[in-house]
């Protein structure tokens, strides 16, 4: 108590030389919560955008698909089992079938996924009911980088390609009722959307698909015969890795933040003992044990940083609400990062990392404290009077 | 652990050594001082710079050991001390007077002087009481709240003499307590000493060589190269 009282009293009455050492660690906290919202929002957003427009509360894919392999599309659809389709029927679930084709735009082919949906569902955030527009060719729906990859529009009538259930080739014109804009590439790159019964015509698949994505508040429907539940952790892993292979770099600026914060106060500290070496010699002369004084020295950057925590509440709290309120818009050349960001990208700053980080960077500088003042446990009472480092 | 009694002896050395190793050889700054300082005097070590007066000084004043020989302070064997006893017999018993001060920069006159006080855990009101009565002794009482950047040498000096006798030590050692202080401010803090020797009955020793000090001790030990070559009593009184 006496320690944290002098310590208390040693860095309030220092002034200007104790709120210079408070206001640069302050910034680091607000820097290092500030960089590493970005990244934790950036996760967020990623899988909210990815749930909401293809993942839903999870799929059942038929045992046969495998998204990584174009060729187990051939194989992967079959009739709905009927736990779905009553699911399905309650607006809680909705087929997906998959099935490769070839579209000729501009008289030059390409191959691409045709993948059928029901246009009245509202479990993925495309906007399917679009499909219920067309009176002419088959409705279809592409989203802007498909568009601007094969120079289409909508509007647009293009020639679609595909082998039914028997593997019989068939074709028909197909019209672009809309081009939609969507930050999950994956439901964009080389598709193309029809309505579900369009497709299950076309190809001969009565009833089938490939796969039945649940709405996110439905529970799984439990074990099914040739269909296999996947749930947000098993469909989420390849984003978590790519954002977490991202996050590295992430890491390696948080590190080298908190390495900066660590040198200020070790800064600090270091010139603080070279500076009251012979404070240190007198306190010794008045009856303070060199233990005390080293409780005395740490207890005070440990304050330094709990002050520079205040102190970055003050500042930092609005600042960090208003960027996460506000976001960021990124350049266009995010699209090309692979991540379903969108167009803004609003930081996230949760508790966990507030309190952390403060935690943190209060635990360090206090053991950084520590390291130099421990050099005075070697320090003679009679050198330290002298001011002189033995 | 030994107390003393009043009029006793309170510091005892016994062939007392101090080497201090210089290079590939060694320093002998103390060789075989034997003496004995007893309850209320008024005593000085004093001689050149370099005979042994602060290493001595600070030997009693428990911040350095001998290296052979023995230093009995109130009761305690120094060499034999502990870091953590040695700090609690400072706490305790000893207050210190150095040339420059020693004021601690960011305190208050008023926090300076109570520091000790902090340390030894004395609840507030009997601290600020003795706190109050030392800055009234030294005649600073309208400086409380001043920091020790705003005083003069002399007062600077009296904080420091406010600060070692605060706590009501049985001794006080001064290293040099006017080498930074013009003859007027040497004398007036002289004088408030020998007041306090004689009103507190406080045991005052010196290392000096100003003859101002001199002047005022009433025994003398001369120190020539480490060694007393001379130890005599100068008078019943100290001078006025």
């Amino acid at each position: 108590m006496l320690t944290l009282k002098l310590a208390l009293r040693n860095i309030l009455n220092a002034g200007l030389r104790t709120w210079l050492n408070v206001v640069a660690l302050s910034f680091s906290f607000v820097a290092i919560i500030f960089l590493q919202g970005f990244y934790d929002g950036l996760n967020d957003q990623v899988e909210h955008a990815t749930i909401d427009a293809l993942y839903g509360g999870g799929q059942y894919w038929q045992t046969a698909y495998d998204p990584y392999d174009p060729l187990s599309l051939d194989d992967a659809h079959e009739v709905v089992p009927k736990k779905l389709d009553s699911l399905v029927a309650a607006k809680e679930a909705t087929p997906i079938l998959i099935r490769r084709g070839t579209i000729y735009p501009h008289g030059r082919f390409r191959s691409v996924l045709l993948k059928g949906i029901d246009p009245d569902q509202r479990i993925l955030s495309i906007p399917t009911f679009l499909l219920n527009d067309s009176a002419q060719a088959i409705p279809a729906l592409i989203g802007s980088r498909m568009a601007k990859s094969i120079g289409a529009q909508k509007g647009d009538i293009v020639t679609v390609q595909w082998r039914d259930v028997h593997g019989t080739f068939d074709a028909r014109d197909v019209n672009i009722v809309d081009v939609f804009s969507s930050s999950v590439q994956d439901i964009d790159n080389n598709q193309i959307w029809l309505p579900l019964g369009e497709l299950r015509r076309l190809t001969k698949m009565t009833g089938q698909a490939t796969m039945v994505v649940l709405d996110k508040r439905v529970a799984p429907v439990g074990e099914l015969p040739g269909w296999s539940f996947k749930d947000l952790g098993f469909l989420l892993r390849d984003i978590h890795s790519l954002v977490r292979m991202k996050s590295v770099g992430a890491s390696v600026l948080y590190l080298l933040l908190v390495f900066l914060a660590m040198l200020a106060i070790f800064d600090t500290q270091v010139l603080s003992i070279w500076r009251r070496r012979k404070e240190m010699g007198t306190l010794m002369a008045l009856g303070m044990t060199r233990t005390k004084v080293i409780e005395l020295f740490t207890t005070e950057g440990a304050l330094h940083s709990l002050l520079a925590a205040l102190v970055a509440a003050l500042y930092g709290i609005p600042l960090l609400a208003f960027a996460a309120n506000t976001g960021f818009r990124l350049p266009n050349a995010a699209d090309t990062l692979g991540f379903a960001i969108g167009e803004r990208l609003f930081p996230s700053y949760t508790p966990p990392l507030v309190i952390g980080t403060t935690i943190l960077v209060c635990l360090v500088t206090t053991i950084v404290s520590f390291l130099p003042t421990r050099k005075i446990a070697h320090l003679k009472p009679t050198d330290a009077l002298r001011g002189k480092m033995s | 652990m030994k107390t003393h009694t009043q009029n006793s002896v309170l510091i005892r050395t016994d062939r007392l050594d101090k080497i201090y190793p210089l290079g590939a050889t060694n320093l002998k700054a103390l060789d075989d001082i034997n003496l004995s300082v007893t309850k209320g005097e008024f005593v000085g070590f004093v001689g050149p710079s370099g005979s042994g007066k602060t290493t001595l000084l600070n030997i009693i004043g428990s911040l350095d050991v001998p290296t052979h020989g023995s230093a009995e302070v109130l009761g305690r064997k120094i060499e034999s001390l502990s870091h953590t006893e040695a700090a609690s017999l400072r706490n305790g018993h000893i207050g210190f007077i150095f040339q420059t001060f020693n004021l601690l920069p960011v305190y208050t006159v008023y926090e300076n002087v109570e520091f000790p006080l902090l340390l030894q855990g004395m609840e507030s009101a009997a601290r600020k009481k003795l706190v109050e009565d030392a800055l009234a002794w030294v005649g600073l009482a309208d400086r409380a709240d001043s920091r020790p950047a705003q005083l003069s040498g002399g007062q600077s000096q009296r904080v420091a003499i406010a600060r070692a006798i605060v706590k009501k030590p049985e001794v006080v050692l001064a290293d040099e307590p006017t080498a930074n202080l013009d003859a007027a401010n040497s004398h007036h803090i002289m004088k408030t000493m020998v007041q306090l020797n004689k009103e507190l009955k406080t045991t005052f020793i010196f290392a000096t060589h100003d003859e101002k000090v001199i002047g005022y001790l009433r025994r003398k030990i001369t120190l020539v190269d480490g060694k007393i070559s001379r130890d005599e009593t100068l008078g019943k009184k100290p001078r006025k």
